[in-house]
């Protein structure tokens, strides 16, 4: 099965990360996407910090343009991956061995892609 | 003594009819079985679940006139098997894949008993029923629907929870399973000891929920205590070297074997003014039995504690006999696996045996913001207090617990205690 990766974090917190534990931890993240390159399908996008984000939302009349991230949450998606793995177990094992989750305010959401479109259609 | 005993009884096979108590033991002997062997033959748990529920509920009408047939196993199977295909049939975009199907389907079992030395095979469903990725409600119902073989309407009775509710539930743990790709397997490894704790405490939860229910008015036609305690012996003979698996198996059984000395004419009675010959000594035997298979492992865990800690209970001939330092060391101990402020509370109320009602009335106290709501917490605090002669400060924490109650059974305890119908509002 095919899953999205979404690495997030606590940008407050990570500001609170010494330069060299980040860079310890960094030099890990390019292990693991080594380690697991069989798994991954595309590996995705680092995005840049959420202060750089704009968003485009809904409006009454017509979409309207915000700067900012579209949730007011304290974690942010720091990037994503496609991996193609047998199953939930096997996603979430990869996940948990995501080496930035030694960092406090870090998760990982795990969400399964539509690979079946048949529920669209008719 | 596992639920399949239970389906070679047949006495009763032929032209009487069979008790509702044997259909729904020989339904839970096999439903799990026919759940997994139909999910691999289809790929979809949902379908297969709502196929032998169907089957099921077909079985027990039919042999409630008819008798339980010689091969119970294969005949709820060939009813799924077809409740399934009709699914398919209705299901327009199935078709392509009808043909294929047809041929893969395996040819009915007659014995669906596991085969010797074979692990069983409903361990992989019960840990898929259990996952992390459920919501911890949802998997206690989906267990009992898919493992257990209960009724929608026989869990709400049971966990005194609305019908819709449960079935909501149902369906969207299984759409969970579906769609996330949540395996049915048993983990190995490290994974398998955490993975086997959310099971063990499915399983625990289902237990507790027999607890709740019982007093509380409802007329439920299953202990789910029956089915947490069938389950933990099957948990504990698949997986014979997980210690915890034995740990919790000992637990329910010292428990269980006080369920008759738990009531005396509907009203309950505490531990300490139990009639200890009314308690089931076999399964007392068996529950000790347990707990030094779990011992000999070596492999500590928080449920052998519990049981260690319910030994203690049921080791001695009379309530003044127990040890309680012993009750506390343990206590003490299984903090480091279990902090939760239940079991905190409890810890209290060992200590206040051995260091006296102030020292346990003061730990009790600082529970006071987690157990608030909890009217055990009130009830503890009302006999610490007491003990302490603070009798007005006793009789409102009383009050208090007998608020926050919803279990008849408990009221009346409390309105004894208190001698005061005017509690009753």
């Amino acid at each position: 099965m095919k899953y999205v990766i979404m690495f997030t974090s606590t940008p407050e917190l990570d500001a609170a990360v010494p330069p060299e534990r980040a860079q310890e931890v960094y030099e890990r993240v390019y292990a693991w996407f080594q380690q697991h390159g069989e798994h991954i399908e595309d590996s995705g996008a680092e995005l840049q910090p959420v202060e750089t984000a704009t968003t485009v939302r809904h409006g009454a009349d017509g979409p309207v343009v915000v700067d900012g991230p579209f949730t007011e949450a304290r974690e942010a998606v720091g990037g994503f991956s496609i991996i193609d793995v047998p199953d939930l177990d096997a996603a979430l094992a990869m996940a948990r061995s995501w080496p930035m989750l030694d960092l406090p305010g870090t998760s990982v959401e795990v969400r399964p892609i539509v690979t079946d479109y048949s529920q669209f259609e008719q | 003594m596992n639920g399949s005993d239970a389906a070679g009884s047949r006495d009763t096979r032929g032209c009487t009819a069979a008790s509702d108590r044997l259909l729904a033991e020989t339904v839970r002997a096999e439903a799990a079985r026919i759940v997994a062997t139909l999910t691999a033959s289809f790929g979809s748990l949902d379908l297969a679940e709502e196929a032998v529920a169907e089957a099921i509920e077909e079985a027990v009408r039919a042999w409630r006139r008819t008798g339980i047939p010689r091969h119970p196993g294969a005949w709820i199977t060939q009813a799924a098997r077809r409740n399934a295909l009709d699914r398919v049939r209705r299901e327009a975009r199935y078709r392509e894949k009808l043909g294929l199907l047809a041929r893969s389907l395996p040819d009915v079992v007659d014995e669906p008993t596991g085969g010797a030395g074979d692990r069983d095979d409903r361990l992989p469903l019960l840990f898929g029923c259990c996952h992390p990725a459920i919501a911890p409600e949802a998997r206690v119902a989906l267990t009992l629907r898919a493992v257990c073989g209960l009724t929608t309407a026989q869990i709400a009775r049971a966990s005194l929870v609305p019908e819709t509710t449960v079935a909501q539930r149902i369906v969207r743990a299984k759409r969970r399973i579906a769609a996330t790709g949540i395996p049915l397997r048993v983990p190995e490894g490290r994974d398998r000891v955490e993975r086997l704790d959310l099971v063990l405490t499915v399983v625990s939860v289902m237990y507790s929920e027999a607890h709740l229910a019982a007093g509380g008015g409802a007329e439920a036609d299953r202990d789910l205590a029956d089915d947490a305690l069938w389950l933990a012996r099957i948990i504990a003979e698949a997986l014979p070297s997980e210690a915890e698996a034995h740990g919790l198996l000992a637990l329910l059984l010292l428990h269980r074997a006080r369920e008759t000395a738990r009531s005396d004419g509907g009203e309950l009675v505490l531990l300490d003014r139990q009639d200890r010959s009314r308690w089931d000594r076999a399964m007392l035997d068996e529950g000790h039995r347990e707990l030094e298979r779990a011992a000999r492992l070596r492999r500590p865990g928080r449920w052998q504690l519990h049981a260690a800690i319910a030994a203690c209970h049921t080791d001695t001939a009379a309530a003044e006999e127990t040890d309680w330092l012993q009750v506390l060391t343990l206590y003490d101990l299984l903090l480091a696996h279990d902090r939760s402020p239940i079991v905190r509370l409890n810890r209290a109320v060992a200590l206040a045996q051995v260091e006296g009602p102030c020292v346990g009335l003061a730990e009790a106290d600082t529970l006071g913001d987690e157990l608030g709501r909890y009217h055990l917490w009130h009830a503890v605090r009302a006999r610490l207090l007491r003990e302490l002669g603070r009798d007005d400060d006793a009789v409102g924490a009383d009050r208090r617990a007998w608020e926050l109650t919803s279990n008849d059974a408990e009221r009346r305890l409390i309105e004894a205690r208190l001698g005061a119908p005017r509690f009753r509002s």
